[in-house]
């Protein structure tokens, strides 16, 4: 039997987590729905425009340019930063001293902030004064314009972003390799299979769920990519790194078009819906395994 | 045999060229900036470069200190996380224990929108958050960094997961006594939960120290400016001060030095715990 106490208890534990939730988050989320059908500049009332934002949004020449960017960007981030971190967890799970002190080296760009990397990496990369161009010059090299080419700028942006969160994935990784029965490589041995064989044969296809669920992760938060970004190129050399985030951001608070930038929004929201969706079913099938 | 041993030390060579050069580029980018925050304006524009400059001098932090308004931002920065990372706890050990160890009505509901929140980022909602800021006087105040992000998905998941470990024999026995379920999630349950409440303020301090997109929409006045929101607004104008900026830089990474390299076990450990065997 349950007394009153223990009835309500859990209620009054939930209590804050809900209501910070419904105000600061579900609330907003149909406000901006409700915000993207409207034409609001953020001061006067609201005037409703049906759907006019969106077909705006269908030939608005800045918007799909910095939507197929985000998704270029996507598309060579995410490959870089599996195959690197894969790489990574692969060299520290062979047996190698000191594998601790490499796991923390190449983790620890996780742990700064991306204001900071995408500094550091500018300040590297500078164009007349940093020491990457020097290293360049001194080698016979012509100088790069790293950050003001806009081909070189979307190839450093994809860089510095695997660079920042190879570590991450490395650690998910490490822990699926390690997962994997020590006796499959054994009979490997036997059998004469070489280290290729055995990554393609064993390492691989056992490593899928891991595989699958960081693909998904790195998806959903590259294509948010903004901090590190701004800091970085600020969306620049002329619109080519500015991805939808700071697209959106701009376009509400700085063009004050909030309505249209929640439009923008509700396209981002379905990928992010969609992917997001994906990674929920992943995780189902690991439990199911699991068990 | 022969060929084998001599094929393996040709690996493990290659190995140890590859570590030293992924080490390389992991760190050097950090200690680079780190050592040019102790150069000159003219040192920092001048080839050939070197590590720390000819003549290294605190100029750049004692700048920083006396001009700026930084002490100010980064009195902001402690604040904000310090404050928000207690309430994260409350507020997460609050909730995950509810789901971990009571069975409700509307259990599966609550939790269902507790897992939709993660399709929601802040990214997505930043226009109309903007209204609700400004509606419950929250903006341009430290208090709208700390309080909407508070409750978390992912702090809700870890403690549920981390509870759903402890027997709840602990509970039905402090009943039988008559404790009042406050008395037991108080003075029993709670202290239980220490392992699990260090990680989240682990994460949520660095979280909150190296945000940037809360202070980017609520903050509006320079005086309170976090060290993120700084360093990226300063960075953002015309001429850009390289010499404060990498002092700054520097500053704001010396806690999250200090915490990853003392707590280290802590943070990767924490994630690889299920799999790990020698």
């Amino acid at each position: 039997m349950k007394n009153f106490e223990q009835k309500i208890f859990p209620y009054l534990l939930l209590l804050p987590t809900i209501a910070i939730f419904g105000v600061f988050l579900f609330f907003p989320a149909l406000n901006g729905l409700w915000i993207s059908f409207t034409k609001w500049d953020g001061i006067n009332p609201q005037e409703f425009v049906g759907l006019k934002n969106y077909i705006k949004l269908a030939g608005d020449k800045d918007f799909l340019t910095s939507f197929f960017s985000t998704m270029f960007y996507t598309c060579l981030s995410v490959p870089a930063i599996f195959i690197s971190a894969l790489m990574l967890a692969l060299i520290l799970t062979r047996r190698i001293k000191g594998s601790n002190f490499f796991r923390a080296v190449f983790y620890w760009p996780t742990m700064i902030s991306s204001i900071i990397v995408g500094l550091t990496w500018r300040f590297l990369l500078g164009e007349d004064f940093g020491v990457i161009n020097y290293l360049l010059t001194v080698m016979g090299n012509s100088p790069v314009k790293w950050l003001t080419n806009p081909k070189a700028a979307m190839a450093v942006v994809i860089f510095v972003t695997a660079w920042s969160m190879a570590g991450y994935y490395m650690v998910m990784f490490i822990a699926g390799i390690k997962a994997i029965s020590e006796t499959y490589y054994e009979a490997a041995d036997i059998d004469g299979a070489g280290f290729w064989q055995q990554f393609r044969y064993i390492t691989l296809p056992l490593l899928k769920p891991t595989s699958l669920l960081v693909l998904v992760l790195s998806t959903v938060t590259v294509i948010k990519a903004y901090p590190l970004i701004y800091a970085l190129t600020q969306g620049g050399p002329a619109g080519t790194t500015k991805f939808m985030v700071q697209m959106i951001q701009e376009t509400g608070f700085e063009k004050n078009q909030m309505g249209y930038a929640c439009a923008m929004t509700t396209v981002l929201f379905i990928i992010l819906a969609v992917l997001t969706f994906v990674q929920f079913r992943l995780n189902r099938g690991g439990e199911q395994d699991a068990n | 045999m022969q060929t084998k041993k001599r094929k393996k030390t040709g690996w493990s060579i290659l190995l140890g060229v590859l570590l030293f050069f992924l080490t390389f580029l992991f760190l050097m980018p950090i200690i680079w900036v780190i050592g040019s925050s102790f150069k000159s304006t003219g040192e920092l524009f001048s080839w050939p470069p070197s590590l720390f400059g000819k003549s290294p001098s605190w100029n750049n932090y004692i700048k920083a200190l006396e001009e700026g308004d930084f002490t100010g931002y980064f009195l902001n920065t402690v604040f904000v996380s310090i404050v928000a990372t207690i309430l994260t706890v409350i507020v997460n050990v609050m909730s995950g224990y509810a789901f971990a160890k009571y069975r409700f009505k509307g259990q599966t509901v609550l939790f269902g929108i507790v897992l939709a929140t993660l399709m929601v980022p802040l990214e997505v909602i930043m226009i109309p958050i903007f209204k609700v800021i400004v509606a419950t006087n929250l903006y341009n105040s430290l208090w709208g960094l700390i309080i909407p992000a508070v409750a978390s998905p992912t702090a809700v998941f870890l403690v549920k997961q981390y509870y759903a470990g402890i027997p709840d024999a602990y509970m039905e026995a402090a009943r039988i006594d008559g404790a009042s379920e406050t008395n037991i999630f108080l003075k029993i349950m709670l202290p239980l939960a220490k392992p699990i409440i260090s990680v989240l303020c682990i994460f949520s301090f660095m979280w909150r120290w190296n945000d940037y997109l809360w202070p980017k929409l609520v903050i509006n006045s320079k005086t309170k400016y976090t060290m993120q929101l700084a360093l990226a607004n300063f960075s953002g104008e015309y001429s850009v001060d390289w010499n404060s900026l990498l002092a700054m830089s520097v500053i704001s990474m010396i806690p999250v030095i200090i915490v990853f390299v003392s707590l280290q076990k802590y943070i990767i450990g924490g994630m690889t715990a299920g799999g790990v065997k020698g």
